[in-house]
């Protein structure tokens, strides 16, 4: 893991968390779709904060495939995690919004969890995979949890 | 009745995510280390050789059926319901997925980790 590896983690996170919460603003003000009328996905797509928010979603999408080229799943999905943190942060400090106590408590959940698995390996080492893009460190922490565990 | 129609389309999203991000992570691990082969033969070869494989396609599918139903559970269900429900019930479908069928190593601090995240995100997303 360098830093490139940590930016593009960097990048899952806060391209969800963006495109997620426009989403999420978009389609309130789109309203309900009914199953009888289902050219309202398309108005919903229609909808500016929709079309910015799937934007930034395919960005989410394209330093995902990229990190899970060279980390396993469970390794990357406590990062798209931590962009709920992020906007946790941004409407206390920012917004100046109250974050209840409960939100604090998942606040720290989830950097716990992360930091949790942020110590260990981020590949499993497969002894018939085609290790075409296995790193050395990768190699090396994988040896030092069998050892731990 | 729009709380069972809210619950079908969380189980959809939770399903649906979980067999999507199965295939992509596989697909990307047949496709190997993104920055490494950009680096030997060009973008275009990286995006040629994601888009032909099989696996791939089938995630991208699998994933805008979680999509879609998350646009129908948004517009039936409250989203301090389906954003912390459908989250962190996919992590921990994707924790024990990624284990049966990626072999991944879920050792105790990846399991401790996946629960500790999905509770968060039930806090938080709530």
């Amino acid at each position: 893991m360098n830093l490139r590896n940590y930016l593009v983690l960097a990048g899952v996170t806060v391209f969800a968390a963006a495109g997620d919460s426009m989403l999420s603003h978009g389609m309130k003000q789109v309203g309900s779709i009914s199953l009888r009328h289902l050219q309202g996905v398309i108005f919903a797509i229609l909808n500016p904060w929709v079309a910015v928010g799937i934007v930034l979603l395919l960005a989410f999408f394209a330093t995902y495939m990229t990190a899970l080229s060279w980390a396993d799943l469970t390794y990357v999905l406590p990062a798209t995690s931590l962009g709920y943190v992020l906007l946790a942060l941004a409407a206390r400090f920012l917004l100046h919004e109250h974050v209840s106590p409960l939100r604090w408590l998942g606040i720290a959940l989830i950097t716990g969890g992360v930091g949790f698995v942020a110590g260990g390996p981020a590949l499993t080492e497969h002894l018939d995979r085609e290790t075409a893009g296995v790193t050395a460190e990768g190699r090396a922490a994988a040896g030092v949890s069998a050892v731990k565990s | 009745m729009k709380g069972v129609y809210t619950w079908c389309a969380i189980l959809a999203i939770v399903f649906a995510s979980v067999v999507g991000d199965v295939l992509l992570a596989h697909a990307m691990k047949q496709v190997g280390d993104v920055g490494a082969l950009r680096r030997r033969s060009g973008l275009v070869a990286v995006i040629r050789r994601t888009l032909g494989n099989p696996n791939f396609l089938l995630g991208v599918v699998a994933m805008a059926v979680a999509f879609f139903s998350l646009l129908f559970a948004l517009s039936w269900g409250d989203v301090s319901l389906v954003a912390p429900a459908a989250a962190s019930l996919t992590f921990i479908g994707n924790a024990i997925a990624a284990k049966i069928f990626l072999q991944e190593r879920v050792d105790r601090r990846r399991w401790i980790a996946a629960s500790l995240v999905a509770a968060g995100v039930a806090l938080l997303a709530g």
